[in-house]
C-alpha cells in the first residue's frame, strides 16, 4: 500500500478491500470489552485541520486513540496558522516534532497532496478532505456501510447501483466515492441539476440523470450530499424549495425506494433541504451507522499506512 | 566609430552570411576599412534580437521577484533585444512619471530596451481612461495600452481606448478574461479541473471578449492586439476577424504552444498561470493558428514570482511562469520540431513581427540602417533546464529539468556584446 492516503487513485482493488476487511476484524474486536488495541504505541498523528469539521477530526482522533497512538490536534483557530503561516512552515514544524502522520483537511483543493510531495515531512499524509478534491477516509466508510448492508462484510461491490444525489460540483465525497465505487465494481448514477454537475462529467465513467424519481426505483443506495445554503446566491439553483422538490429525498420518495435500499449521507445535514426527517430516521436510513463505521475504518487506515513501518 | 564584421555565421536558412555594423547601427559596407574587429560567429546562426510585447517586470514595487536589471539580464539570455514592461506594478504604470521611470531604468542598463506599456484605466481599475496620451507624449513614447492582469471588461471603456489611441496610431492590447466568467478560477474548466476539483476558467470567458472586441475594433476602425490567446475557439474567432479584415493582431506564449491542463493533476502550482494551461485540442488549435497566420507573434508573458508565492498550495499560489530564458528553445520545440513552421518564420513571429505592433523603430531587423540587434544562436545544442542557473531573479520556471534545443551563445544590443555563454 502507497505511504500516504492523499485520493482514492493511491489504492489499488485489493488495496481498497484490504482496508474495509481489516476494518472488519477491527470492529470485531471493538465488540468486545476491550476497545483499545495496541498497535500504534508511541507513535504520533497529528490532526491537521484548517477547517472546522468537529466530526471528522473527532472520528480520526477516536480511530487513533483505539490504537494508542499519541494525538496531537492542531486546528487554525487560535494558532499560528490564523497568523498566516504557509502551509510549508507547518508542515517543517510538525516533521521537527516528530509527527508518524499527518491528518489534514484543508480547503484548497491539493493541500494534503503538496505536504506529501514536497518533502517537508517525512511521515504519512492522509487526507481528511482537501477542497472540492477528496475525501477517501469518507469513500472508504460508506463501502465499508454498503458491503454490510448488501454484500455479507466481504469482496467487492460488483452490481450494486448507488446513486449519487446532489451538489457533484462542490463535492468532495462524491468524487471520492465516485472513484472507489467504480473500482469496486458498483454502477453509479449521478443525480443532479446540470448547474451543479462539473464540465467535464460527461468523460466520468458515470450515468447522469437530472430526474431523481426515474432512477430512485432501480437503486441499492442513495447518497444524499449536502447542499449548502450559499450556493444560492452563487445562482446554482433558484431556492430551497425548488432544489427540495427536484432533489431532496421527500418522504414520498423515500416511499417509492425499492424494499432493502439504504440511505446515505455524510453528514452533517440539512434536514428538509436535501433530506427530510422522515428519510434520515427511516429503518433503511444508515446514516448513524456511518459514523460508527467512520472510526472503524479509519483504524484500519491508520493501522495499514502506520503499523508496517513500526519499530 | 568602431566597425564590427561578423563572419562565419549562418542565416535563418542555413545558408552562409555575415554581418557589418558601425557604431550601433547595420550597415551594407562600412564607411572606412580603418579598425575593424571580426567577430568569428564560428557556425553558429545569426538571428535579428527578438522581441517581447509582453514582459512583467516587477519594478517599481516587487523588487523581490525582478527587476528592470534582472528582467534585462533574463531578456539577453534569451536572446532578446527588446522587452515590453507590462503596467501592473506598484504604483501602476498609468501616468507619464512611472512609465518614464521604467524607460529610464532600461536605457541605464544598456543591456536591452524596455519599452513601457501603459495602464488603458487609472490603476487598472477599469473604470476610468488613464492619461493615455501624456503616455505617448512622454519619453517613453509609449504606443502600447494594457491593463493586463485584468480584463477591460467594461465595453464601454474598451470602446473608448480603441478611439482614443487612434490619435497617434496606437494599440490596446487585451487581457481577454471575463471576470464574471472567472470569478474564484483555478484551472482551465475541463475534464482535469472536473476530477481534481480546481475551480474551472472556461474557455468562453476568453472568446466571448474577444469576440466582442474584435467587433469593436471594427466599429471604430481601430487597432486591437490579443494578448496570450489560450482557447481553439478564441484562434477561430481571430481567424474569422481577420478574414473580414478587422485590424487585430494576436499573441501566443511558448508555454501555451507545449502544456497542457493535465499537469495541474500533482497540484504543483508551478504550472498555474493566467491564463491557464488549457487542452491538447486547444493546444494543436494554436499551433494551426501560428502556421496559417492567425496568431502573428510569441510573447513570452515573463511572470515572475517569488518562491513563496509557488511553495504553497494551489489556490494560495500565483498565477505565472518566467520565460524570457526558455522562449525561443520552446518555441523552437513546440513549432520547428513539430515541422509547423519553419525557423525562419519563428524568428519573424519574435522579432519583426512583434516590432511592428509595437512599432519599435529599427528592431527586429537586419536590414541595414537597423540597429545592430543580434544573437548567435547554436541550433544543434541542447541544454537542461536549471532554474537556479536562470539570470531573472524568480525560479518559476515549468521547464525545470526539461532537455531544449537551441542555445543561445552571445547577444549583441546596439553593437555592444550584452550576453556571452558558451562561446565557441
Amino acid at each position: 500500500m502507497n505511504k500516504h492516503l492523499l485520493s482514492i487513485e493511491d489504492l489499488s482493488k485489493s488495496d481498497a478491500i484490504q482496508i474495509l476487511d481489516t476494518a472488519e476484524e477491527i470492529a470485531r474486536i471493538s465488540d468486545g470489552p476491550v476497545k483499545k488495541l495496541p498497535t500504534l504505541r508511541g507513535r504520533t498523528i497529528v490532526n491537521l485541520f484548517f477547517e472546522d469539521s468537529t466530526r471528522t477530526r473527532i472520528s480520526f482522533e477516536a480511530a487513533a486513540k483505539r490504537l494508542s497512538a499519541d494525538v496531537i490536534n492542531f486546528s487554525a483557530k487560535g494558532s499560528s496558522l490564523s497568523k498566516g503561516e504557509s502551509l510549508k512552515d507547518t508542515a517543517l514544524t510538525l516533521q521537527a516534532m516528530g509527527a508518524d502522520a499527518v491528518v489534514i483537511r484543508h480547503g484548497s483543493s491539493g493541500a494534503p497532496a503538496r505536504l506529501a510531495d514536497q518533502s517537508w515531512m517525512k511521515g504519512s499524509v492522509i487526507n481528511a478532505g482537501d477542497g472540492t478534491h477528496e475525501h477517501p477516509s469518507q469513500a472508504l466508510l460508506d463501502s465499508f456501510t454498503l458491503r454490510r448492508h448488501l454484500r455479507d462484510s466481504a469482496g467487492d461491490l460488483s452490481g450494486i447501483k448507488v446513486a449519487i444525489v446532489g451538489d457533484i460540483l462542490h463535492s468532495r465525497v462524491a468524487r471520492s466515492n465516485v472513484l472507489l465505487l467504480k473500482k469496486l465494481g458498483a454502477e453509479v448514477t449521478l443525480v443532479a441539476p446540470h448547474t451543479l454537475l462539473p464540465f467535464g462529467i460527461d468523460q466520468w465513467p458515470v450515468n447522469i440523470s437530472y430526474d431523481f424519481d426515474d432512477v430512485l426505483p432501480h437503486v441499492d443506495a442513495v447518497m444524499m450530499l449536502r447542499v449548502q445554503r450559499e450556493r444560492m446566491s452563487e445562482l446554482f439553483f433558484p431556492s430551497e424549495r425548488e432544489y427540495s422538490r427536484g432533489f431532496g429525498l421527500t418522504k414520498e420518495r423515500l416511499d417509492r425506494m425499492p424494499k432493502g435500499a439504504v440511505v446515505m449521507h455524510p453528514g452533517p445535514m440539512n434536514r428538509g433541504l436535501e433530506i427530510s426527517a422522515e428519510a434520515a430516521d427511516a429503518v433503511n436510513s444508515v446514516i448513524v451507522e456511518q459514523v460508527t463505521n467512520g472510526v472503524t475504518v479509519r483504524m484500519a487506515i491508520l493501522y495499514l499506512l502506520l503499523g508496517g513501518m513500526s519499530a | 566609430m568602431e566597425r564590427f564584421h561578423v563572419t562565419k555565421a549562418k542565416d535563418l536558412r542555413g545558408k552562409a552570411c555575415e554581418l557589418k555594423f558601425e557604431g550601433e547601427r547595420i550597415v551594407t559596407e562600412f564607411s572606412s576599412t580603418d579598425k575593424v574587429t571580426v567577430i568569428d560567429a564560428g557556425g553558429s546562426t545569426l538571428i535579428p534580437g527578438l522581441v517581447d510585447l509582453h514582459t512583467h517586470l516587477r519594478e517599481p514595487g516587487r523588487e523581490d521577484a525582478e527587476t528592470v536589471l534582472t528582467g534585462s539580464l533574463a531578456a539577453v539570455a534569451g536572446g532578446f533585444t527588446a522587452i515590453s514592461a507590462m503596467p501592473n506594478t506598484a504604483p501602476v504604470a498609468d501616468t507619464a512619471g512611472v512609465v518614464e521611470q521604467v524607460f529610464r531604468l532600461g536605457q541605464s542598463h544598456g543591456l536591452c530596451d524596455v519599452f513601457p506599456i501603459g495602464a488603458v484605466t487609472e490603476g487598472q481599475a477599469g473604470t476610468t481612461l488613464a492619461e493615455i496620451a501624456a503616455m505617448h507624449a512622454s519619453e517613453a513614447r509609449v504606443r502600447i495600452f494594457s491593463d493586463d492582469g485584468h480584463c477591460v471588461a467594461d465595453p464601454l471603456v474598451m470602446r473608448r481606448a480603441l478611439e482614443y489611441v487612434k490619435n497617434f496610431d496606437g494599440v490596446i492590447a487585451q487581457h481577454a478574461q471575463d471576470p464574471r466568467l472567472t470569478n474564484g478560477a483555478q484551472m482551465n474548466e475541463g475534464l482535469v479541473s472536473s476530477v481534481i476539483g480546481l475551480k474551472g476558467w472556461p474557455a468562453v470567458a476568453e472568446e466571448s471578449i474577444i469576440a466582442r472586441d474584435v467587433l469593436l475594433a471594427e466599429h471604430v476602425n481601430s487597432r486591437v492586439h490579443i494578448c496570450h490567446v489560450s482557447t481553439a475557439g478564441s484562434v477561430e474567432i481571430i481567424r474569422w476577424a481577420k478574414a473580414r479584415g478587422i485590424r487585430v493582431t494576436a499573441e501566443v506564449t511558448p508555454h501555451h504552444l507545449l502544456l497542457t491542463d493535465e499537469l495541474a493533476r500533482g497540484f504543483n502550482p508551478i504550472y498555474k498561470v493566467n491564463p491557464p494551461l488549457r487542452t491538447e485540442k486547444d493546444v494543436v488549435a494554436l499551433r494551426e493558428g501560428v502556421a496559417d497566420g492567425t496568431i502573428d507573434i510569441i510573447a513570452t508573458d515573463h511572470a515572475p514570482h517569488p518562491a513563496e508565492s509557488k511553495e504553497c498550495e494551489w489556490s494560495a499560489a500565483s498565477f505565472g511562469m518566467t520565460g524570457l530564458e526558455t522562449a525561443l528553445s520552446v518555441s523552437y520545440q513546440a513549432l520547428v520540431a513539430t515541422k509547423t513552421t519553419s525557423f525562419e518564420k519563428l524568428i519573424s513571429l519574435m522579432s519583426s513581427n512583434p516590432a511592428a505592433i509595437g512599432k519599435y523603430e529599427g528592431h527586429g531587423s537586419l536590414k541595414a540602417g537597423s540597429y545592430a540587434n543580434f544573437a548567435l544562436v547554436d541550433l544543434d545544442a541542447e541544454w537542461t533546464v536549471e532554474p537556479t542557473a536562470m539570470r531573472s531573479k524568480s525560479k518559476n520556471t515549468p521547464f525545470a529539468n526539461y532537455v531544449l534545443p537551441v542555445k543561445v551563445n552571445q547577444t549583441y544590443f546596439k553593437g555592444n556584446r550584452v550576453f556571452s555563454g558558451g562561446v565557441k
